[in-house]
């Protein structure tokens, strides 16, 4: 039997929001260099998930606690826990005004020494003659920006990737770059968890966890919560299922 | 060479030195340049189609710039205005006349590298006529100590097609105290654009008062302000663009962001008596957008670090 090793470890956490309970007593273990997948409708709190292992604010005041390589995390700040080797790359990056591209690149190498800005733009299809001097702006498309995010994770290659929709905003074509991408980091040793509404998302994972309303109802290989997409959503304690109407097919 | 001539080309290259520059562009024959310490032209060149006539005064300068219709002057012209000692009063008073036709670029370096009690005014009245193209880039490095006061004061009238860019820039060292005064009156079919780009630190003041009129038919302007207050900096910026013809365009947009204790304000006033006329404003002035900086923090910066590229960028 395969022995697998935890990097993260997701214990009894629960997390409100105002008064909105979103993340309900959840624990999940990730696997150290396996790509996860966090699945679930609008709302199942796959995103606040995310920012919470991130520590963004407004997502620090939880119960349970997180653990990386068994040592909590919680009272650790967004760079510390980035220091450790956790990174995330949002649904809709941020635009930076006047920053370039080379600028962003390289800050975010600042951790790896053997970071590459141009062949990371160049894994994610973009010409980095035509890049590095351009601004992290409005004047970049969302999913030029996106792409971009995605080279600032590769040149910092953390051990702990959380993609939130990556592929939000980006067409057929440079999607698959992102997989590709996905592939290297993965090759190169990261773990990766992909937040995610995308079927074709969902089949780039080994592993993927089902949530609803803050809570893991279903768990395990790929193939089998991909029935989820399937409109074969497992009945749960919840009154209110999933609606499977809104995901990609 | 006289001794004369020795010590000021020595003087125009410490200027320089303390812009953080050599003097290369002093020796380029097809580069013309125009240098000033205090109230001395301590180096001047010209080229085809410009004329500058620098006359010396108790206190600083007067100069006529002329570049001649229909001429394109094709290397940017240098200007450098500055007080080495640490005392003194600079008063440049500038007319400047870009005949019909004609294009030019000037690169203004403003160094004070020694100011502890330094004043550094600059009253200039530009006339640029029409199918002209006027292009001003004033960049100004201080030093650590923040007695310098900076009164750039502008008065320009734009003619039918013309152009105007100016890009204010004080990134470097103590701003002390600026108070920036340019007005603008645009005819039919002119462009405008003014922007300023300053970063205040210790008690830094920082006043930006920028007018446009845009009294022709389809002129256009943009006035753009990008100020970072730190420290117990203030700044307030006065951005008025008023439109009174048919087609005339504009936009106002003033981002600042403050840090510590410091204290920004923005005044877009957008004016429009033409019913065929728009103008548009935008400002922002608040704190590091929270994205930006867990975005970065999250590739490993410390929150101090990750403030400092943010503003970077916002002032490059």
């Amino acid at each position: 039997m395969e022995n697998h090793m935890s990097i993260l470890n997701i214990e009894n956490l629960s997390l409100s929001l105002g008064e909105k309970p979103i993340l309900n007593n959840l624990s999940i273990d990730f696997w150290e260099g396996h790509v996860h997948a966090i699945v679930g409708p609008n709302g199942a709190g796959k995103s606040t998930l995310a920012f919470t292992i991130m520590g963004l604010g407004g997502y620090r005041h939880i119960d349970g606690d997180i653990r990386m390589d068994g040592q909590s995390i919680r009272e650790l700040s967004v760079d510390q826990r980035a220091r450790m080797g956790i990174s995330l790359g949002w649904q809709e990056p941020a635009r930076f005004e006047g920053l370039s591209v080379r600028s962003y690149l390289k800050a975010s190498a600042a951790q790896n020494q053997n970071g590459s800005v141009d062949e990371a733009l160049n894994m994610v299809g973009l010409e980095p003659a035509d890049y590095l001097s351009r601004s992290v702006d409005k004047t970049l498309s969302g999913g030029e920006r996106k792409r971009i995010e995605l080279a600032s994770l590769i040149v910092m290659q953390p051990r702990l990737v959380l993609l939130d929709e990556p592929d939000s905003g980006i067409d057929v074509e440079a999607l698959e770059r992102i997989f590709d991408a996905i592939k290297v980091l993965k090759e190169r040793g990261s773990t990766i968890i992909l937040i995610t509404h995308s079927l074709a998302v969902l089949n780039q994972a080994e592993h993927a966890f089902l949530l609803c309303h803050g809570e893991v109802v279903d768990k395990g290989v790929t193939e089998k919560i991909r029935g989820y997409f399937e409109n074969k959503c497992i009945p749960c304690a919840h009154k209110n299922e999933p609606d499977t109407g809104e995901m990609i097919q | 060479m006289s001794s004369k001539t020795e010590s000021n080309r020595e003087t125009a290259k410490k200027l320089y030195e303390a812009m953080g520059m050599t003097d290369a562009a002093l020796r380029d024959t097809d580069t013309a340049h125009l240098v000033i310490n205090g109230n001395m032209v301590v180096g001047e060149h010209l080229v085809p189609g410009l004329e500058v006539e620098p006359t010396e005064t108790q206190n600083g300068v007067r100069v006529t710039v002329r570049v001649l219709e229909g001429a394109v002057i094709k290397k940017p012209v240098h200007m450098c205005f500055g007080i080495l000692p640490e005392e003194g009063l600079q008063e440049i008073e500038m007319n400047t006349i870009i005949q019909k036709n004609s294009s030019v670029s000037i690169l203004a370096h403003c160094t004070f590298p020694n100011a502890v009690k330094v004043v550094h005014k600059m009253d200039a009245s530009i006339e640029i006529q029409d199918g002209a193209s006027y292009t001003y880039l004033e960049r100004h490095v201080h030093g650590k100590k923040s007695g310098i006061t900076v009164l750039p004061k502008a008065r320009v009238t734009l003619g039918k097609h013309a152009r105007f860019a100016t890009d204010f820039e004080l990134l470097s060292g103590r701003v002390g105290e600026i108070n920036i005064d340019y007005e603008t009156t645009c005819s039919d079919f002119s462009v405008l654009e003014m922007n300023a780009k300053i970063n205040g630190t210790g008690d830094d003041r920082i006043n930006i008062r920028e007018i446009g009129h845009l009294q022709g038919e389809g002129a256009r302007g943009v006035l753009t302000s990008r100020i970072a207050v730190r420290d117990r900096a203030r700044a307030e910026v006065y951005n008025k663009l008023t439109a009174s013809a048919p087609f005339a365009r504009g936009h106002v947009d003033c981002k600042e962001i403050v840090q510590d204790e410091g204290v920004a304000t923005a005044v877009p006033i957008v004016e429009v008596n033409h019913p065929k006329a728009h103008v548009t404003h935008e400002a922002a002035i608040g704190s590091v957008d929270d994205k930006q900086l867990e975005t970065l923090m999250a590739r490993g910066l410390s929150e101090d670090d990750a403030v400092e590229l943010i503003i970077q960028g916002l002032l490059s």
